[in-house]
């Protein structure tokens, strides 16, 4: 210790802060740590309550598409249809107006309309997913039945995907609406940042070789962070994939496979969230509703890592200099 | 386009040169980047087929004013100019004039090298005429080669036109930059510091490209390194705190300023 020191005292406390570092230091890799062990327990308890279903069914389950609580027969292809389908339909809407709006917002907007844009985007993530529900339920719904259905039917009634009864409202393309709404905000976002990091001097080599703007955004900004995006999009599709409580609000939770627009259909979250309740405490009926869960994870545990492979591994193709 | 011709060979030192023409002619150009007056009232004659080149200390406006001729400068938000710059006579900054014409006319490479990385050499090279419409394959072909030999970089990479444009080394990368703006056969060349992110043998390769394009282009180069303007250039414009303090032939510039500026800077005492 220095002579010149003025005040030994606060040297006192000082002497013990090593012990005490190395406890916050374990304490923090502890509750890091829970995060893994969280995870592990998660999947491990749905792998135990679904056991009996998984003994029964086998692989069956993901390929079996009756889902009938009364003769206990479970086939997950309904729910797992349900499920891909509203995603698909919500990466539609919402693919080219997340990424339209977030090139607006990092190469067109004036600089002063960026920031309250962006504020409202953020807001529309807060929105809680109950909220989106109850207002798909009520005016979102009642509309498709009485306008877009209709309308929809006259110019594309030739399709197949469009044909059949236009219903009560409650339908795939409710939930695919609904789930849009959702995940605009998180496609939008990540494609900014993403967007933000290519570099300007990219822009100003198309500039300079007389590119619009149009030609600029697409030759120099597109094309170099079309990685990113992508990692964007699958993001979306992530949450897309798990979302329940609005998806079950409005896609009128029917275990049936009809590739139909205006037809009702169940998702795999939709489906547990809705019939778990009304499950016996034991038998085949609750496991199998573990084993969607179990699907459900892991469709989107791998999507995610996906989805942040895809955004890690974009640091952009770099023009690096060489040596 | 002026008619390209065959031209006796001009080296740096020749007096004779700039006597094509003149290329562009700014008067009284000031640029303003909000509040911040940047350039003020600069008066210069680019020469054609020469090479200028802008020098002074860092902050000087020499690449505002570089960017302000080919419209470059009104990427920046609240860029603001007043004056008149004119190509071969034409207004630029004329009313019914798209920047985008004016920077097909104009072209520019940059301090450091920026070939789109997603596009193979070839790709880089005829991108632009793409932008242009061109799609005739054999003209899109003819031009790569042209454009290529023109850089200097034809034989480097005529066996692999097709790799990815970023395989390049770094001063292949700028060669490859100056092949892209002249394939869409530009009739200024714009040089923001072309060779400062390079090594010597590089920067050299750079330079003696930059005496072949003259031939054939009029060309603006703005550099940091005085014995590079003094090697390439016809003409030497001093800019200081954003005026316009010498503008001569490059050897009376460095040999006999009139203004002790000058002849501070390009003596190195201060800068």
């Amino acid at each position: 210790m220095q002579q010149t020191m003025s005040q030994p005292a606060t040297n006192a406390p000082r002497t013990g802060a090593p012990g005490a570092d190395r406890a916050f230091q374990w304490l923090t890799l502890l509750m890091a740590l829970s995060v893994f062990a969280l995870i592990a327990l998660i999947g491990y308890e749905l792998m135990r309550g679904a056991r009996l279903s998984l003994h029964h069914f086998g692989w069956r389950f993901l390929v079996n598409s009756d889902w009938d609580p009364v003769n206990d027969i479970y086939g997950a292809l309904p729910a797992i249809f349900g499920t891909l389908a509203s995603s698909v339909i919500a990466l539609l809407l919402a693919v080219p107006l997340g990424i339209g709006t977030a090139i607006y917002l990092t190469e067109l907007a004036p600089l002063w309309l960026r920031q309250p844009l962006i504020m409202f985007i953020e807001l529309l993530a807060a929105v809680p997913s109950v909220i989106l529900g109850f207002w798909g339920m009520s005016v979102l719904v009642p509309w498709l039945r009485t306008l877009l259905f209709p309308w929809l039917q006259k110019l594309f009634g030739f399709l197949p995907l469009f044909q059949g009864p236009a219903g009560s409202g409650f339908s795939l393309l409710a939930a695919g609406i609904i789930l849009a709404i959702m995940i605009v905000p998180i496609i939008t976002s990540v494609s900014r940042e993403i967007l933000r990091s290519v570099p300007g001097l990219q822009r100003e080599a198309a500039y300079a070789l007389g590119g619009t703007r149009w030609e600029v955004t697409r030759i120099a900004v597109l094309s170099y962070a079309k990685k990113g995006l992508f990692g964007a999009v699958i993001l979306g599709l992530g949450r897309a994939l798990g979302e329940t409580m609005a998806v079950m609000m409005v896609i009128g939770n029917s275990p049936q496979i009809v590739l139909k627009l205006f037809a009702p259909a169940s998702t795999m979250a939709s489906v547990i969230a809705n019939e778990f309740n009304e499950t016996p405490p034991a038998g085949l009926y609750p496991s199998a509703l573990f084993e969607l869960g179990l699907v459900l994870l892991g469709v989107t545990v791998v999507v995610n890592i996906f989805a942040q492979l895809l955004l890690k591994t974009f640091a952009g193709p770099s023009v690096k200099p060489q040596p | 386009m002026p008619a390209i011709s065959p031209l006796t060979p001009i080296r740096a030192s020749d007096h004779t040169a700039g006597t094509h023409g003149t290329a562009l002619t700014a008067r009284n150009l000031s640029v303003f980047f909000g509040q911040h007056q940047v350039l003020k009232r600069v008066s210069l004659d680019i020469a054609a087929r020469a090479v200028t080149a802008i020098i002074g200390p860092s902050g000087c406006g020499k690449s505002t004013f570089l960017r302000a001729l080919n419209r470059m400068h009104e990427l920046t938000p609240e860029a603001r100019m007043e004056g008149d710059i004119r190509l071969f006579g034409e207004d630029i900054y004329a009313r019914h004039v798209e920047p985008v014409v004016v920077r097909r006319r104009v072209g520019m490479v940059f301090q450091k090298s920026n070939p789109f990385p997603t596009m193979s050499i070839a790709e880089n090279v005829t991108v632009g005429l793409r932008l242009n419409g061109l799609r005739d394959k054999t003209t899109l072909t003819e031009r790569t080669e042209q454009s290529l030999r023109m850089a200097a970089l034809w034989d480097e990479v005529k066996d692999r036109l097709h790799a990815p444009a970023i395989s390049l080394s770094g001063g292949q990368q700028q060669r490859l930059c100056i092949a892209r703006a002249l394939a869409v056969q530009p009739e200024v060349l714009l040089m923001d510091e072309p060779a400062s992110a390079l090594d010597p043998l590089a920067t050299s390769h750079i330079e003696e490209l930059i005496l072949e394009l003259k031939r054939n282009f009029s060309i603006v180069i703005v550099t940091h390194n005085m014995q590079q303007a003094a090697r390439i250039s016809d003409f030497t414009a001093f800019f200081y705190l954003g005026e316009l303090v010498e503008f001569g032939p490059t050897n009376k510039v460095f040999m006999n300023p009139e203004k002790r500026q000058t002849e501070d800077y390009v003596t190195g005492r201060f800068g």
